[in-house]
């Protein structure tokens, strides 16, 4: 037995190793920008750069609007499924799961061919309608991660009940969906929204064949034109990724202490 | 927005109570328009132009042209990666849950594991070539460690991070972690008593992994790594910024192709990426397939 514990600290070790190591590597090569000292001078250049303020600003908004999208449209779906059509529940299901059978590639390279300029909606054709398209085809990559975030959120709580009792005191739809539902699963909404903000933040493939002013193309083009700022652009990168989902942790360990305490 | 509208022009105490012929569908009418409009109209457009020819005529000429060298070596490569990343990402992230599960390591060792794991599956694309270049490109911290230390220079053996193992290694950085995401819950359900129940009757430890323990995992172990395939398949930007277009994967030649037409043909375009959809669609076809077969003994 004892044994097979050495093993077992032995695969982890190696495991962290290769996780590690990356990580360290990346931080070590970020400060070494000035010559024979460490510095944060790559971190200065890159977060004074105006061109990072404006794609990084660019792309949070979008990223915003991804999640403000995405909410509206998989809240009062999943909830009208569960509560009213559950036959449909495969169909929607496998709606959901379409992103993940069509690459981000293939997706842009049809919304090329639809909305493009000369098309019968030209969003590719104006900055505000690719804001558009960009902040859709958004959605539609966090749909399979938000739609399953919601359902098992509304699975947890009695909707029936809450929609019958909102009912009989009166409340008209959007009440019942914005003020009685909605706020129910508000941490399986979060949940979603910090994966959503994850995924699009850098996001680079559909940005990029957009031509959208957004992070994810410029980090590409920093990567092939710089040597320390992609360092130090990575370094920020991952701490994006880890805050995110550090809060759905946090919001997630808040919902169990609350529903503890009652 | 526009669903209130049109649930809400019903009295609401009456809608649940109509039988049979109802307008309830109308509530995922929204959801719909969204999904045909920016996900199945756009994939249903380029799988229509992949057979058809510059009329419009109906022609399997752009499917025969798939098989030309150049492009067949581009999706080739792009299996192999994929693959190779899969079975490597699938294997090790299989010991690290099972250490992790059942190894008698101590529960935070289990809990910073799975935290990273969902932090690095979703550390991708761009930044993550970065990582890698710093780490294992000419100037990397680990190659030139190894050159100042060891004096053994990886390059020298043929080694080059911009190329088909550098790409599978840095994909390992994210496949490492979902699968660890994926099959730690199939592994919980791997009941002791089972294990127990199997040695009482006189099983070795090995007849349990063959005879027990392995046919209940196999459908979630194939399903997940059919999961990682198509994971990397469709992955560009990660391939896009460490290699730039020096690595001939599917994904880059068809960048390439919607960026200048580089196949001289738009409709060979639209096959190359219906290609793409086939692939994708198979192995997660087959992916949900294992996973209904799985949940059976899984509960």
């Amino acid at each position: 037995m004892k044994n097979s514990r050495l093993g077992s600290w032995l695969t982890i070790v190696l495991g962290a190793a290769y996780f590690l190591i990356p990580l360290i590597a990346t931080v070590e090569f970020s400060l070494r920008m000035k010559r024979g000292e460490y510095s944060l001078e790559a971190y200065r250049v890159v977060l004074t750069d105006p061109r990072f303020q404006a794609t990084f600003g660019y792309s949070t908004l979008i990223a915003l609007a991804t999640i403000v999208v995405g909410v509206l449209l998989v809240v009062p779906t999943a909830y009208w499924v569960q509560l009213r059509l559950p036959r449909w529940r495969p169909v929607v299901e496998f709606v959901t799961l379409l992103p993940l059978v069509i690459p981000p590639i293939v997706l842009v390279f049809g919304f090329l061919r639809l909305y493009n300029s000369s098309s019968w909606l030209p969003l590719t054709g104006s900055a505000r309608g690719t804001d558009v398209l960009l902040t859709l085809g958004y959605a539609t990559l966090a749909l399979p991660y938000m739609y399953r975030a919601v359902d098992t959120g509304l699975r947890a709580i009695d909707i029936r009940t809450l929609t019958q009792a909102a009912e009989s005191l009166g409340a008209s739809w959007p009440t019942i969906l914005f003020r009685v539902i909605l706020p129910n699963v508000r941490v399986a909404v979060l949940s979603g929204a910090f994966l959503t903000f994850a995924i699009v933040i850098g996001e680079f493939t559909i940005a990029s064949l957009l031509n959208a002013p957004a992070f994810g193309p410029y980090l590409q083009l920093i990567g092939a034109n710089r040597a320390y700022e992609p360092s130090a652009l990575a370094i920020i990168a991952f701490m994006i990724t880890w805050a995110c989902m550090g809060l759905i942790q946090v919001v997630g360990r808040g919902a169990n202490r609350y529903r503890a305490a009652r | 927005m526009t669903q209130q509208a049109q649930t809400s022009t019903f009295p609401a105490g009456q809608v649940p109570r109509l039988p049979g012929m109802s307008f309830a569908w109308l509530g995922i009418v929204p959801f719909m328009i969204f999904a045909v409009m920016f996900l199945i109209a756009p994939a249903a457009i380029l799988v229509v132009g992949a057979f058809q020819d510059q009329t419009g005529a109906f022609t399997l000429e752009n499917i025969v042209n798939l098989f030309q060298p150049s492009i067949m070596s581009a999706y080739w490569i792009s299996i192999q990666v994929s693959t190779a990343s899969a079975l490597i990402g699938a294997l090790i992230g299989f010991f690290l849950a099972y250490a992790a599960v059942s190894g008698g390591l101590p529960q935070s060792v289990r809990a910073t594991l799975m935290t990273f794991s969902g932090v690095a599956s979703n550390f991708a694309g761009v930044p993550l070539a970065f990582a890698f270049l710093a780490t294992l490109g000419r100037t990397g911290l680990v190659t030139t460690l190894l050159v100042k230390y060891a004096g053994f220079n990886i390059y020298s053996t043929g080694f080059n991070l911009l190329s088909f193992w550098g790409l599978v290694i840095t994909y390992l950085y994210f496949q490492i972690p979902l699968m660890i995401l994926i099959i730690t819950p199939a592994l919980d359900g791997i009941k002791k008593d089972w294990a127990e129940a199997a040695s009482t009757l006189g099983a070795s430890r090995l007849e349990y992994w063959r005879y027990v323990a392995f046919p209940i995992l196999w459908p979630s172990l194939m399903g997940t790594m059919l999961l990682l395939f198509a994971n990397a398949f469709g992955a560009i930007a990660t391939a896009y910024a460490l290699t730039g277009s020096s690595l001939n994967i599917a994904p880059i030649l068809l960048y390439a192709q919607i960026r200048g037409d580089v196949l001289h043909n738009p409709h060979l375009g639209y096959a190359l990426a219906f290609g793409m959809i086939v692939i994708t669609g198979l192995s997660n076809g087959l992916y949900i397939w294992l996973r209904g077969r799985s949940e059976r003994w899984l509960r």
